[in-house]
């Protein structure tokens, strides 16, 4: 059989165990809101959260895709802000010493909690969404961004000073790759850390979106629709998160953390 | 190790590629931190013939390391000067190959692309190089792992292959600080084995940085003795054990003597102790 078959075979199995898992969960959570009989205001038994969704869903859409296109962009900004700072302050101590405090002054405020402040500024409407997204997924981004640019083995880099190479050349064939895996790992941090600002700054300039949504539901008590929007919600983390795993699976195929099994770890001796 | 493989040329490439010889030059070396300073190595002054297999020992932060960085270029000496080929060094030299203590393959690329990695870090065309390059992985056992990552290989399988990427442009000179220093006494003896036959199809100049004192004599022409911090070159010895030496050489008496005249000057050091020892008194048999 082929590895490829095999790494089929052992991502369905992974598949299947999780979906018995959630279906004992779903059946559970049913069969006790029935028997205990639990308020549908307090928690509604999945059938009806299903029902709900099924009535409400359009409205749902257009206010996912608002809040999706907030999570996105915002990220998408952190990303081509902070990736480019970070190689600027891994080549200077200088800029590094003078940046730094400041950043590290930013990530100490709750960030939440000038949001109210991001309306005065800026009003309603994407700008303070957007804000807010980018300042809670920057810093993972740009931290361990640093952190991998800076961890490349003294060795390796005189190797290639003794070659008479170009910057630029070791940027490209040396640094940049290897920094990789932290930079992924900074991604990922940043993805779920992405949708809970989107959501944070839609309730605080509720205007629209999930988060908007789910103010209005909750104080209609419409408890099922909650848990709709919140599903809502994870579902789309979570299709952040997974892209931006597949993208690591395919870039940095050959780190530690994505190699499978251990039968090809080690060859002869 | 096959050394017939080994005397394939690189691709031409205008590079002049006879062995070169090297003047260490008065060089010392002092590292200051805050208000503190540490001598590494004082006053050194060595001259290396071209094509000479050179060794350095001395314990522990005796400053080889601090030397052969002065040697490459990458580390400018407070004082003293390094002339190669009666060019004074300034900034890092770059005709010449490096192997390190550890092999620091890049994960990301197979075997034979970190053995080429050498050649795209020079702008050369890699695919030059690939042939070369097989023949290389070939002569150190890796002939069947070219398309392996460095992580499916054994730690003496990835020196090898580091050995490889030293040579892959066919240097002049090579650099190698504690090559073996990581791997199994079995594994070690048998690269060291593998140095020697290389060294004698190519004869490069060489200077080889170790703290076994065996390693060092049976590898070189000449042994240069460092003493504790700082270093300073203590006794530089000439091996005259026949060539090639193989695993044999260590019976000869000559081996054992020249072994225990090193051993000898560390005694005297302070590097080593001479513990409790039934055979005090023996001497090794003639």
């Amino acid at each position: 059989m082929s590895r490829r078959m095999q790494r089929v075979i052992a991502a369905t199995r992974g598949w299947r165990d999780g979906i018995i898992g959630f279906t004992v969960l779903f059946l559970v959570w049913e069969v006790s809101a029935h028997v205990f009989k639990i308020p549908k205001y307090i928690l509604p038994p999945p059938t009806v959260i299903w029902a709900d969704l099924m009535k409400r869903y359009p409205r749902m859409i257009d206010a996912a895709i608002a809040t999706t296109s907030e999570i996105v962009m915002g990220f998408a900004i952190a990303i081509v802000v902070s990736i480019p700072l970070a190689v600027i302050v891994s080549y200077s101590r200088p800029i590094e010493r003078a940046i730094f405090p400041i950043l590290i002054a930013l990530q100490i405020i709750p960030k939440i909690a000038i949001a109210p402040l991001f309306i005065v500024w800026f009003g309603f409407g994407l700008m303070p969404k957007l804000l807010l997204v980018f300042l809670l997924s920057f810093f993972p981004i740009l931290v361990s961004s640093i952190t991998g640019l800076k961890s490349v083995p003294r060795d390796i880099l005189d190797l290639a000073r003794s070659t008479g190479s170009t910057e630029l050349m070791v940027f490209r064939k040396i640094r940049l790759p290897h920094s990789l895996p932290s930079i992924f790992t900074g991604l990922k941090v940043a993805a779920t850390l992405a949708t809970t600002a989107a959501i944070v700054a839609e309730f605080v300039a509720s205007d629209r979106g999930l988060g908007y949504m789910l103010l209005e539901f909750n104080g209609n008590l419409e408890t099922g629709m909650v848990f709709a929007t919140v599903i809502g919600l994870s579902l789309i983390g979570i299709v952040l998160y997974a892209m931006v795993e597949f993208v690591e699976r395919n870039v940095v195929s050959w780190h530690v953390s994505q190699r499978d099994a251990p039968e090809k770890q080690l060859i002869g001796s | 190790m096959n050394a017939t493989e080994l005397r394939q040329e690189a691709p031409e490439t205008g590079v002049t590629s006879g062995p070169c010889a090297i003047h260490i030059d008065g060089v010392a070396q002092v590292f200051r931190r805050d208000d503190t300073e540490t001598h590494a190595i004082e006053k050194i002054d060595l001259s290396i013939a071209a094509g000479e297999f050179i060794s350095v020992v001395g314990p522990s932060g005796c400053g080889k390391s601090t030397l052969m960085r002065i040697v490459s270029g990458l580390l400018a000496p407070t004082t003293g000067r390094v002339l190669i080929d009666g060019r004074p060094v300034n900034g890092p030299y770059t005709d010449l190959g490096i192997v390190f203590q550890s092999p620091v393959l890049l994960d990301w690329r197979t075997i034979l692309g970190n053995v080429l990695l050498q050649v795209e870090l020079r702008r050369r065309s890699p695919g030059d190089y690939v042939e070369r390059g097989h023949a290389l992985l070939d002569a150190v056992g890796l002939g069947d792992f070219h398309d392996r990552y460095p992580h499916e290989l054994s730690g003496g399988m990835q020196q090898r292959a580091a050995i490889c990427r030293a040579l892959i442009h066919d240097p002049p000179l090579l650099l190698m600080d504690e090559p073996f220093g990581a791997l199994d006494a079995l594994t070690r003896e048998q690269m060291r084995i593998d140095l020697e036959e290389l060294w004698l199809s190519s004869r490069k100049t060489v200077i080889f940085i170790t703290h076994s004192i065996d390693e060092a004599v049976l590898l070189s022409d000449r042994v240069v003795v460092m003493s504790p911090r700082p270093g300073r070159i203590e006794r530089t010895l000439t091996i005259d054990l026949p060539r090639p030496r193989g695993l044999e050489a260590r019976h000869l008496p000559r081996f054992t003597e020249i072994v225990e005249e090193i051993t000898g000057i560390f005694l005297s050091r302070g590097v080593l102790r001479r513990g409790r020892s039934a055979l005090a008194g023996v001497k090794a048999k003639r």
